[in-house]
């Protein structure tokens, strides 16, 4: 919606053609070049602001030595080895060795430094090893810990999202056809209950499934044990996703249908359409052509967003359920001053989101005539 | 003052919105009511205060009123104090220094199960001589039964189930049942006998200033209005002292965003040129920035004041995209030819921007800013859901947070659960209500949809 919008100026001169499509394209190409460099200093500074802040501009680093010092002494006053040690000998091993594993975590060198020393991994995608954290198979691998909470992460959300997306498009395209109808009536008066989260639903559904009826599980993605073969498998995680997916669903669904709606109302008030109805064409091709053609753009805008949108996850969500997805993991890593997580899932999010702004620009221009790449002002959603 | 009238009626058409009206009203009242009777200090004492002020209570009880609800009445929590006049004192003096105290409680009994204990609390007065008690049960159909007796401290507890030689003279059954239990029902399951009972504290002291006094809890099944939690907190405490809080967050939280980020991008979209290209950019980053993750690392290393909270939240919320929707509308008013003539004449900058340009979008304003209220409302008890609520306020999160982190939903307790989020739902559902009645009314190319 928010895309720079001109008027095509019709009746332009055949000769001039040739010279206005070169120059289309060498102001496409600086477009380009331009918003790609916007766009990357505006990850830069935000990957910044985020290391900036889960390291406490520095504080993280003073818990960690505190940490560190903590382990050390503990064990070594622990160790019946280092029992015949008089009490400087042993300062002078705990000071050894806790200079040994600041090293070890780079702590040794001064914040500022080691900020800009993040930034470059992040940007590179070297996300490193976490500090706390393992994956589930034992690996300190920023990476792997990633890789193997993206997957429950997908599944859940993908599929919920996926499903409220289309059905209140659909349902709103319907209802906006039959508008002031009974159902449309009972749409406007459910659509403030989008004002609660999804956990909030999650609460409510635990309640009557899960506790009062017994029928579904509270939470957690798998029985445990888990079942061997796939197929039972497979059925135990349908059912653990039921809940979450349904309180996803519940918390946006009638909102989301409202905005659509609405959206396709306003659209279809257009006089191009009040036009084509008195032509006689058949509702169909005027749903298409007329309004679902110039309402493509945002349809598509919100429909990216959600797909960038499922890489967060939903930490409450989660939390509430049980699920073990990016969400859990990030809140985790948070409770853990675990920054390389914590980074890590920013800057692939960051990364997502302005390659998505940017390939959104030229989608704009391609489905929407009236779009001009690299017209006046910086537009872009 | 007229437009102010006539949306007024506008609102009066819409029933959602008299809905809403009434409801934030009901909270508005409740808040009033809930900062009068229990002063900010008195809340912080009774939610972090421990068993010397919640020991009258049972763990997780549910409320009192469970029993109109139910065939089977639960006893409620009762307490008697004799240092509060609730039971009749009677002073004898007797021969030499000696005083006889008698202390007599009398209550009515029309349950159908058990209390969960019976506690007495001595606190007597004395120099040097210990005072002597006697503790006697009436029971509604004249049997007395000796509970026990003893010499008692400056402050002493007698809980009746602990009493080894009473369950025996009990017949082997726990003194809150015994003592209740009607004698002509089947010892293996007992009934208890309905009426009013009676204690009759007989107490001599041997000094001429000493005293005695006593109070009586009967732990109940249920207790209070809103029921109890796991440390034995009466959860009305902090449902009604989450109402000023959840209003408070709210309502500062959606009017500091709004009002602000009107008030920026009126100043980008008037200075133009670097100012508007700044507030751009920003905007742009803040987009990469993750909005709950900044909220809690905020929380979890910085500080989980509430007010800190509130601080960051407005200040990520300001360069969202409602900033560029403003700018939209801002770019239309300030070709406006009414600005071209305050400028025409001289009218200084800040006189445009805060007479000429921001009342023209306020009709746009009102709707958001009440629609976006429940979003922080939320947004505060989902963070107290994630264990970052405030430290020392009570609120609905807060309690929410209590009962999933002890099992509430497992054990049934749910009225511990949907305590507070009936009350958030109808706080959420009331500003969302109105808020988009308010949107119709405002916003003409709506209202016919």
């Amino acid at each position: 919606m928010s895309a720079e919008t001109q008027a095509l100026s019709p009746g332009q001169p055949i000769k001039v053609k040739r010279k206005a499509f070169s120059n289309t394209l060498s102001r496409v190409a600086k477009y380009t070049a331009l918003r790609l460099v916007t766009l990357f200093v505006t990850v830069v500074i935000g990957i910044y602001l985020t290391i900036l802040i889960a390291n406490m501009g520095g504080y993280v680093d003073e818990i960690l030595r505190g940490e560190i010092r903590e382990r050390i002494s503990v064990g070594v006053s622990n160790n019946p080895a280092f029992r015949d040690y008089t009490p400087e000998e042993r300062s002078k091993y705990i000071d050894e060795r806790v200079a040994l594993e600041e090293e070890r975590l780079g702590l040794n060198r001064p914040f500022a430094v080691r900020s800009f020393a993040f930034l470059r991994n992040a940007l590179t995608l070297n996300l490193g090893r976490a500090i706390n954290m393992t994956s589930d198979s034992g690996s300190k691998q920023v990476t792997l810990i990633i890789l193997e909470r993206l997957p429950s992460t997908l599944l859940l959300f993908g599929i919920a999202n996926l499903a409220l997306f289309f059905s209140s498009v659909f349902i709103a395209l319907s209802l906006s056809r039959h508008y002031g109808s009974f159902w449309d009536k009972v749409i406007l008066v459910l659509t403030p209950t989008s004002a609660a989260p999804p956990w909030f639903y999650g609460i409510f559904l635990i309640l009557i499934f899960a506790a009062l009826l017994k029928i579904l599980p509270f939470g957690g993605m798998v029985d445990a044990p888990p079942p061997d073969n796939w197929f039972d498998y497979a059925l135990s995680v349908l059912r653990h996703m039921i809940l979450p997916s349904l309180a996803l669903i519940l918390a946006s669904i009638f909102l989301s249908i409202y905005n659509w709606r609405t959206f396709f109302l306003i659209y279809s008030s257009e006089d191009y359409v009040e036009m084509a109805k008195a032509k006689g064409l058949n509702a169909r091709d005027i749903e298409r052509r007329y309004i679902l053609r110039p309402t493509l753009p945002t349809i598509i805008t919100s429909f990216a967003l959600l797909l960038i949108g499922l890489w967060t996850g939903a930490i409450i969500t989660e939390t509430v359920f049980n699920w073990p997805g990016l969400g859990r993991t990030l809140f985790r890593a948070i409770g853990l001053y675990d920054t390389p997580v914590i980074v890590g899932l920013t800057i692939i999010y960051a990364y997502l989101l302005a390659i998505t702004v940017f390939l959104l620009d030229i989608i704009y221009a391609l489905v929407d005539p009236r779009v001009k790449v690299g017209g006046s002002g910086g537009g872009g959603a | 003052m007229k437009a102010f009238l006539s949306t007024f009626k506008e609102i009066g058409r819409y029933p959602s919105a008299i809905a809403g009206l009434v409801i934030i009203g009901i909270l508005i009242i409740i808040s009033i009511y809930a900062l009068v009777t229990i002063p900010y200090d008195e809340a912080v004492r009774l939610w972090r205060g421990g068993e010397d002020i919640w020991y009258a209570n049972p763990k997780t009880a549910p409320p009192a009123w469970f029993n109109f609800f139910s065939r089977k009445k639960q006893p409620v929590t009762l307490t008697i104090s004799s240092a509060r006049g609730e039971a009749e004192k009677e002073v004898v003096p007797g021969s030499a220094d000696t005083t006889d105290i008698n202390l007599t409680y009398t209550f009515d009994y029309q349950y159908d199960d058990f209390p969960t204990e019976l506690t007495f609390y001595f606190t007597s007065k004395f120099v040097s001589k210990q005072p002597f008690v006697a503790i006697r049960w009436i029971t509604p159909d004249g049997r007395e039964l000796r509970v026990a007796d003893f010499g008692i401290n400056a402050r002493q507890t007698y809980r009746a189930s602990q009493d080894e030689k009473l369950t025996r003279r009990l017949g082997r059954l726990p003194a809150e049942v015994g003592l209740f239990a009607d004698p002509n029902s089947d010892p293996a399951k007992p009934v208890p006998l309905k009426g009013t009972y009676q204690i009759r504290i007989e107490g001599v002291v041997f000094e001429p200033d000493a005293d005695i006094n006593a109070e009586f809890v009967m732990q109940g099944k249920l207790a209070g209005w809103a029921g109890t939690d796991h440390q034995r907190r009466d959860l009305m405490v902090p449902l009604l002292w989450g109402t000023p809080v959840a209003l408070a967050f709210g309502l500062v939280a959606s009017l500091g965003t709004g009002l602000l980020t009107m008030i920026i991008a009126a100043f980008g979209v008037w200075y133009g040129g670097w100012v508007d290209e700044l507030i751009q950019r920003i905007t742009e980053i803040n987009l990469v920035l993750p909005f709950l993750s900044i909220l809690i690392m905020v929380g979890t290393f910085y500080s989980r004041s509430i007010w800190t909270i509130l601080g960051v939240t407005i200040l990520l919320s300001i360069f969202t995209g409602g900033i560029k929707s403003y700018r939209a509308i801002f770019m239309q008013i300030k070709e406006t030819t009414y600005i071209e003539a305050a400028r025409a004449y001289g009218a200084s900058d800040m006189r445009i921007i805060f007479l000429y340009l921001i009342p023209r979008i306020i009709p746009v304003l009102i709707p958001g800013l009440i629609s976006g209220i429940p979003a922080f409302v939320f947004l505060e008890a989902s963070l107290a859901v994630l264990g970052l609520g405030d430290p020392v306020l009570p609120t609905w999160g807060k309690i929410i947070n209590n009962a999933f982190t002890n099992g509430a939903l497992y054990n049934g307790q749910y009225y511990w659960v949907l305590e507070p989020a009936a009350l958030l739902m109808i706080t959420g559902f009331a500003f969302a209500m109105l808020g988009f009645s308010l949107d119709r009314i405002f916003n003409p190319r709506l209202r016919g949809l």
